[in-house]
Formats: structure tokens, sequence, C-alpha cells
């Protein structure tokens, strides 16, 4: 996720600046990664990518894992970091520029803080959609909870307790990401009053 | 004033500050801007004087905003030249211009996520290389003189819309500018909150600063302006001290926007 966090703010930046060269890049490679299924691209970072090489480029399957699912959140986090971004009010540029902010100064202590409060609840779903992706990475034979349960079915054939454990520990994290995204809201909240009544949001 | 200037010391004044001298604190030489087609400055000539006061006014789209925001180069001219304190202005010298030039927005743009206190200090730190000790107290100093210190922690939607743009004018002075442009200051306020932002902008005028005002405030333009610019589509119309501008305008057109914001 953080690598998926990385990608999307760089992509985010680069789609919201006035770098034609880059922007098309950044634009061809969201077009890609979200038409293609993240099954098929786990499956193409392990197999693929050695088959296509010869076995020069073997990524071992954790490696792999991880990847994948950085490269293709990172697609999806690049649009909303563009939309974060593009939300900001233009009176907010012009106010830095007009107190001669420079570019980096201007995105890191003005634009970006109030972005990412725009960026946050999209950012929650994208989080809980890749842990619940981490279930896919059975396909390249990581042992994450989900293969774990299964493979503890085929040996004791109790579908629906393992099952059962299972669908927990995946609430569970989500949950306590929930817990974060809170945390995180209120943080760059600060400073507004909520649409209804002062309290905070 | 505690920030050092690379500018040359006062006993031997070097050929650069005798040219800025001579040349105003602003000066626009047939100056045309487009928006795509639309020409929206004409060939605007004027030039500011240091410690000038300068009211632009006109009707709504006649370019007055269009105007302050080249000097700053928040827009860009496409024809003629501006210059401030006798430097141009074009993209290699646009940070080191907005460094000696504050502006204050119609709509206060404030930072949200900032208390008033941290909007003030932001860019002395980041554009003057201030410690943030400097920054704290300069910036608390400039929030008292335009009476609004106790308001430093809060954050600007907890404040009125008149304490709003004072803090705005304090985050600007903050840097210590020479020039200080208003765009309609006051256009955004309620009745009784106008005439606080126009005492702290008269308090500011009699320190000697330079300022460029958008404003239809003919109060205001009477008593503090040392010249008014009327604009109408585009092109300055006329130019004069206010109580000639105002008492026998010479353009049927001046005469008209006059009698329709006086009827207000
Ligand atoms: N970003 C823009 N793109 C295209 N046209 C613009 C843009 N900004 C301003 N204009 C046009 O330029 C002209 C001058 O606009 P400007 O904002 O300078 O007028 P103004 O005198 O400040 O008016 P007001 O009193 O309403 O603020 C108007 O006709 C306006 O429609
Ligand atoms: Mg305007």
């Amino acid at each position: 996720m953080l690598i998926g966090i990385a990608i999307g703010t760089i992509g985010g930046i680069v789609l919201t600046s006035l770098l034609p060269g880059l922007r098309q890049v950044v634009r061809t490679y969201v077009t890609t990664i979200r038409g293609i299924p993240v099954l098929v691209q786990i499956v193409f970072w392990y197999n693929g990518l050695s088959a296509l090489t010869n076995g020069a480029v073997n990524l071992p399957a954790y490696f792999a894992g991880i990847l994948a699912l950085g490269i293709n959140e990172g697609a999806y986090m690049t649009e909303i970091v563009r939309a974060g971004i593009q939300s900001v009010d233009r009176g907010q540029r012009e106010a830095s520029q007009a107190l001669s902010l420079s570019y980096v100064s201007m995105m890191r202590s003005v634009i970006l803080p109030q972005a990412v409060r725009i960026a946050i609840p999209p950012t929650g779903n994208q989080v809980i959609n890749l842990i619940k992706n981490t279930s896919l990475l059975f396909a390249i034979a990581i042992p994450e909870i989900f293969a774990t349960g299964t493979n503890l079915f085929s040996m004791n054939f109790k579908y629906f307790e393992v099952i059962a454990v299972v669908a927990i520990w995946y609430l569970i994290l989500a949950f306590g990401y929930g817990l974060i995204q809170r945390a995180l809201e209120r943080h760059f909240g600060r400073g507004r009053i909520g649409l209804f009544g002062s309290g905070a949001t | 004033m505690p920030t050092a200037r690379s500018s040359v010391p006062h006993t031997a004044p070097s050929s650069a500050a005798i040219a800025r001298q001579a040349e105003g604190a602003i000066v626009l030489d047939g100056v045309d801007k487009w928006y795509g087609t639309v020409h929206v400055l004409k060939s605007v000539s004027l030039s500011v004087s240091n410690g000038e006061k300068v009211v632009v006014c006109g009707p709504s789209g006649s370019g007055k905003s269009t105007l302050i925001r080249c000097i700053n180069g928040l827009e860009r001219h496409q024809n003629g030249r501006i210059s401030v304190e006798g430097v141009e202005v074009v993209d290699r010298t646009l940070r080191q211009i907005r460094r000696e030039v504050g502006m204050v927005f119609q709509s206060f743009n404030l930072f949200p996520h900032l208390t008033i206190l941290q909007n003030c200090m932001l860019a002395p730190m980041e554009s003057r290389k201030l410690s943030r000790e400097e920054a704290r107290d300069r910036s608390i100093e400039y929030l008292s003189r335009v009476h609004i210190s106790e308001q430093a922690d809060k954050y600007p939607a907890q404040l009125s819309g008149g304490q709003q743009q004072r803090a705005a004018i304090a985050r600007a002075l903050c840097m210590q500018p020479r020039i200080m442009l208003f765009d309609e200051p006051t256009s955004a306020l309620d009745p009784e909150m106008i005439s606080e932002v126009l005492d702290t902008m008269m308090e500011l005028a009699a320190s000697g600063m330079t300022m460029v005002c958008v404003t239809h405030e003919m109060g205001f333009a009477q008593k503090v302006a040392d010249r008014v610019v009327f604009m109408d589509e585009g092109a300055i119309a006329e130019v004069g001290p206010p109580d000639q501008l105002f008492n026998s305008p010479s353009s049927e057109r001046l005469a008209l926007f006059l009698r329709r914001i006086l009827s207000h």
C-alpha cells in the first residue's frame, strides 16, 4: 500500500502539473493498469515476466506479489490524488504564488495538506480493497490468510469454521484501518467547520 | 527593518538605485493582455512612484483585476513591459518581485488548514528564510498592527470576514513588502466590517507604503489616493487626483459610472 500511495502521490502531482510529456506517460499507466484484472497482473509479475525474459528475471513470489499490488494501487491512487489536488481552490495557489513560495513549498505546505483531506475517504476504500486483494496472492503460492485457510480446511473439512475465521481476520484488518482513517481525517480536517454544525466531522 | 536586503548601501547609490528612483516603483509601458481572443488590457501605460497610493476603479469586466495581477505576474502580459522597482517582470524574476510585492484578494485566500499565526509565518520562513522564532515574532507584531493578535491561534474559518481580511493583510505584510496590491479587499464583506478593513488600509497608507488598490470605496479613495485611475474596456480612460476625477469627470463614461456606484 505504501508503494501505491507513493506512486499515486507522484502520479497525481504529475497529472496536475504542466509537464505534458510526463503527464501522458502517467495517463497511459493509469489506463493500462486499471484495465487489467489484478489477478492477471499478479500472475504476470510472477510467471509472465520470467517467461517473457526466458527466466532472466525471476521475481520471488513475495516480491512479485507486493510489486503487483503496489503498482495496481498506484494507478487508483494517482486518480485519487489528482482529484484531491484539483479540488483545492485556485485562490490557494494564487495566494501562495503572491507570497513568493516556491512550487515545492506551495505543494508541501498549502496544496497537498488540503488535497489529502479530500483523498482520505477514497484512499480508505483502496486500502480495504488491497487488504482483500491479498487473497488473490494464493495464485502465486503466497501463504496469505485465505490460502492458509484453504489449506486448513482441505485437511480438516471444517469449511464453515475456517472460512468464518478467515473472514473475521479480514474484518479485523479493515476495522483497524477504519480507526486509523478516523484519526487521519481528524488531523487533516483541522480548521474546518463541519457542513452541519460546528462540531468536528 | 530586521531583514538584510541585498540592495545597495544608501551612502553610495549605484546607478541601478538611481534608475530605480527615476523609474518609479511600478512602471507599465504599453501592456497588452489577451485571454484567448479577448483583448482585456489594451496598451496600458501607468507609472506609480515610491510611496504613492493609486486607486483603480471602473465597471465590472473592465480589466482592473487583470491589471494588478499582471504587476506581480499572477497573470502574464503578452506585449509591452512591466517593471517593479526597475526589475522587469519576466519568468525568471517572478519570485524576486513577489517578495517585495504583497497582494490582498477579494476572497481572502487564507490557508484554511493553518492557524492565523501559521498563515503569517509560512512565507517569511519559506521565502525569506527566517527562523521559526523570527517569523513568529514578526507575525505577532503585524497581527497586533492589524488588531487581531488575540486571534492568532484560531483557524480562518473561526474568524469574521473582516478579521479574515485583516489577517490576510498581516500575512502579506509579514514579507515586509515595499508595495501592496489590493483587489477589491472589501467587496466580500458586510458593511460593518468594511470600515475595519479600510481603517487598517489607511494606517498602512500612512506608513508610507506604495499601494495600488482596486476598490469602489470612494470615501477611501478621496482620503488616501494620490491618483485615481478609471478603467474602461481594458484601457485607462482617465487618471487624476480624486477630487478632479470625482467632481469634474471629463468623460460621459466616468460620469455615468460615478452616478451608478454612488446611487447604491
Ligand atoms: N481567466 C480568464 N479567462 C478568460 N477571460 C477572463 C479571465 N479572467 C478574466 N477574463 C475576462 O477579462 C475581462 C477583464 O476581467 P477582470 O477580472 O480583469 O475585470 P475586473 O475589472 O476586475 O472586473 P470585476 O469588477 O468584475 O472584478 C473580463 O471580460 C473577463 O470576462
Ligand atoms: Mg476584479
